[in-house]
């Protein structure tokens, strides 16, 4: 028995008692604050919105974990969705076929994964500070996106697309089956590849990688243009939700991915953090704010409350590392 | 001479870089070398000055701070209200509520650092949520038009009407800013508190043995740029005419990108007023050239973007190796 529950503790690692406490206080809270909470409408809203925060937090988590920050997700999510909807619109726009649509795909996926390469390319080789090289990729493509649409927005799909936004098999959303496809993928790479083995090493320290024989340029390279392929996908997934894209679509999420990384235990320094608890602490987002919505509160109240709860988790990691400090020095 | 350039390299790059650009426009252009429109830049420029100022303060102390532009809207729309109650006031109480409101909201990011040693971006992140999150919950995204007449008067401090028929005038923003980056510059280089600042950065654990008070220089720092925050969002509202909560969002990462630009290094211990100056008039003098060639407003950012993501480029590789002239002599 003891050994299951050890093996448990494990799997599940210390990151995993941050989010899991919130999941558990959030259901508390709302569940006796709202009758409605605990009911397949609000799973149901969830589900739906949880991909488009999701696949961007996903996105962020690479770059997160060997050190880095990748500012840039979001717009490399539109760009990406804008070169889809450019492929369908000079292919019959409505009329596009499925052929078209894959075709569209690919070529939003080479040029996210282009961002990727290029802020990788620069920070590997260069040095520079991700923030400021990501930074500066985010204006840069921000600026080509609005130079592009003149800031307007880009609509009239092939009615296929829709369904990949706002459908569902078997009672289970696309985008969720999309997401939870992709976090799957991010848990396998991260934990049974070389390149997830390599990406923690350089996260917990780079010059020690580097001496030990791993050639950490094309690894970080690797991890920034997988993170541009990630924004890629989320960029297709808006694409289909909101029929449209648009330069600036969740522009607001982007701190929030970072928010969702470190609820989700992750170092902020990098070479620490799960996949799993980073999912689990976007569900309590969602939770949370699916929650606020019931009782009658609007979306930026939500927004407050994230901020909340991440100092609180943080407070609260601090106290009990206080806590465990105190028992070692008593025991000793 | 030369080991001035040397231990300013990136001051003098940046000017050089400044040079080369206003050379080029003041040929391409007709109106871009006058005296009317360097001063039109500075007053565009006063407010991400003093926020820049203010941002170069922390950076230095080996912190970052995402959520200034933020706090600088609560207090836009905090100090109108406040002098609302108060029936009107001028600009000496504007100043005081908005520069102590400023105060106060960077000090709760300082407590949330030192208190619960939490890493400063974390807190920011989640005081941005929170500021953000709680100024559009309170106010329902509604804008103030209707200010105090002092507060939205012009302010001219000196005017001169020029041979060709312009006028060229320094209005209150641009007085401001200089008091402000004068106040900034003697607070790093001149004072016992700014090398203690730099110490603090370079080498937390160093500075705490040498007998430096962490907290004082966490309460030091994140206050000084609320300060600046809280004095640059009262100048916006002047200089705007209007309160609009979310008009400052998102305005930190372009501050930030134009101080590292100018030489601060995230992570500590490095920067001056000079290069935090000069950056962001680098970016300035780069929108205000394109303007006047009549290039596209939507390119600007695209633009400005690559320049800066070849600025970075450039100024990691080595600038001794780029410039033969002056790495003669290093030995290296």
């Amino acid at each position: 028995m003891t050994t299951i529950l050890e093996r448990v503790k494990t799997a599940l690692g210390p990151e995993m008692a941050g989010p899991g406490l919130a999941f558990v206080a959030v259901l508390l809270v709302f569940g006796i604050a709202s009758p409605q909470f605990l009911s397949a409408a609000t799973f149901g809203s969830v589900a739906f919105q949880l991909p488009e925060l999701g696949l961007l937090t996903l996105a962020m988590l690479l770059p997160i974990l060997t050190g880095g920050l990748n500012l840039a997700i979001t717009f490399t999510a539109n760009i990406s969705g804008l070169t889809l909807a450019w492929v369908l619109r000079e292919n019959g726009g409505v009329d596009a076929g499925v052929g078209i649509f894959i075709v569209g795909c690919l070529l939003a996926f080479m040029v996210g994964a282009a961002s990727g390469v290029v802020m990788g390319l620069v920070i590997a080789f260069t040095r520079a500070h991700p923030i400021l090289v990501s930074l500066s990729m985010m204006i840069f493509l921000r600026g080509l996106g609005e130079f592009l649409t003149r800031g307007g927005d880009i609509s009239g799909f092939p009615a296929f697309v829709g369904p990949i936004g706002h459908g569902s098999i078997a009672g289970i959303p696309v985008p969720l089956i999309v997401f939870i496809v992709c976090v799957l993928g991010w848990h396998v790479l991260l934990g049974r590849t070389k390149l997830g083995f390599n990406t923690y090493m350089i996260g917990s320290n780079l010059e020690a990688t580097h001496y030990s024989g791993i050639n950490t340029r094309k690894a970080i390279v690797l991890v920034y243009t997988l993170s541009g392929v990630m924004c890629a996908i989320a960029g297709i997934i808006m694409l289909a939700r909101f029929n449209s894209v648009r330069i600036g679509h969740g522009e607001s999420y982007l701190l929030i991915t970072v928010l969702a990384c470190f609820l989700g235990g992750v170092n902020p320094f990098g070479g620490f953090g799960r996949v799993i608890p980073v999912f689990v602490a976007l569900v309590v987002l969602q939770l949370l704010s699916s929650g606020l919505n019931l009782i009658g509160a609007n979306q930026h109240l939500a927004t407050a409350v994230w901020g909340i709860l991440l100092v609180g988790v943080m407070i609260l990691r601090w106290v009990a590392s206080r806590i465990k400090m105190s028992i070692v020095r008593r025991g000793s | 001479m030369r080991s001035l350039i040397r231990t300013h390299a990136t001051e003098f790059s940046l000017l050089a870089v400044i040079v080369v650009i206003s050379t080029v426009l003041s040929f391409a252009t007709a109106n871009f070398f006058s005296l009317g429109n360097a001063f039109d830049l500075l007053n565009i420029s006063a407010v991400n000055i003093i926020f820049a100022v203010g941002l170069l303060v922390v950076l230095i102390a080996g912190g970052i701070d995402i959520s200034f532009a933020v706090a600088a809207s609560v207090v836009q729309y905090c100090t109108v209200i406040v002098l609302g109650w108060i029936g009107g006031g001028g600009w000496v109480s504007g100043l005081l509520i908005a520069g102590s409101l400023g105060v106060l909201l960077g000090c709760l990011n300082a407590f949330l650092i030192h208190r619960f040693r939490i890493i400063s971006i974390v807190a920011t992140i989640s005081t941005f949520n929170i500021y953000f999150g709680l100024l559009m919950f309170f106010t329902r995204g509604v804008s103030i038009y209707d200010l105090p007449d002092w507060l939205t008067d012009r302010v001219i401090l000196f005017e001169h009407e020029m041979p060709d028929g312009t006028w060229i005038e320094i209005t209150l923003p641009v007085l401001v800013m200089a008091i402000c980056v004068a106040a900034t510059w003697m607070l790093i280089t001149r004072t016992t508190v700014g090398r203690q600042l730099y110490a603090f950065g370079d080498n937390p654990e160093g500075a705490r043995r040498f007998g430096i008070n962490i907290g004082a220089m966490q309460f030091i720092a994140f206050g000084w740029l609320g300060l600046m925050a809280g004095i640059g969002g009262l100048i916006q509202a002047h200089y705007a005419q209007e309160v609009v909560p979310n008009a400052l969002y998102g305005r930190e990462l372009d501050v930030l990108a134009a101080v590292v630009l100018g030489g601060a290094r995230l992570g500590g211990g490095k920067g001056s007023v000079l290069g935090c100056v000069l950056g962001v008039l680098l970016i300035s003098i780069t929108q205000n050239g394109l303007n006047l060639m009549g290039v596209s407003p939507f390119a600007f950012k695209m633009i400005v973007g690559a320049i800066i993501l070849v600025a970075i480029t450039l100024s990691n590789t080595r600038i001794e190796r780029l410039l033969p002239l002056v790495g003669r002599g290093t030995g290296r």
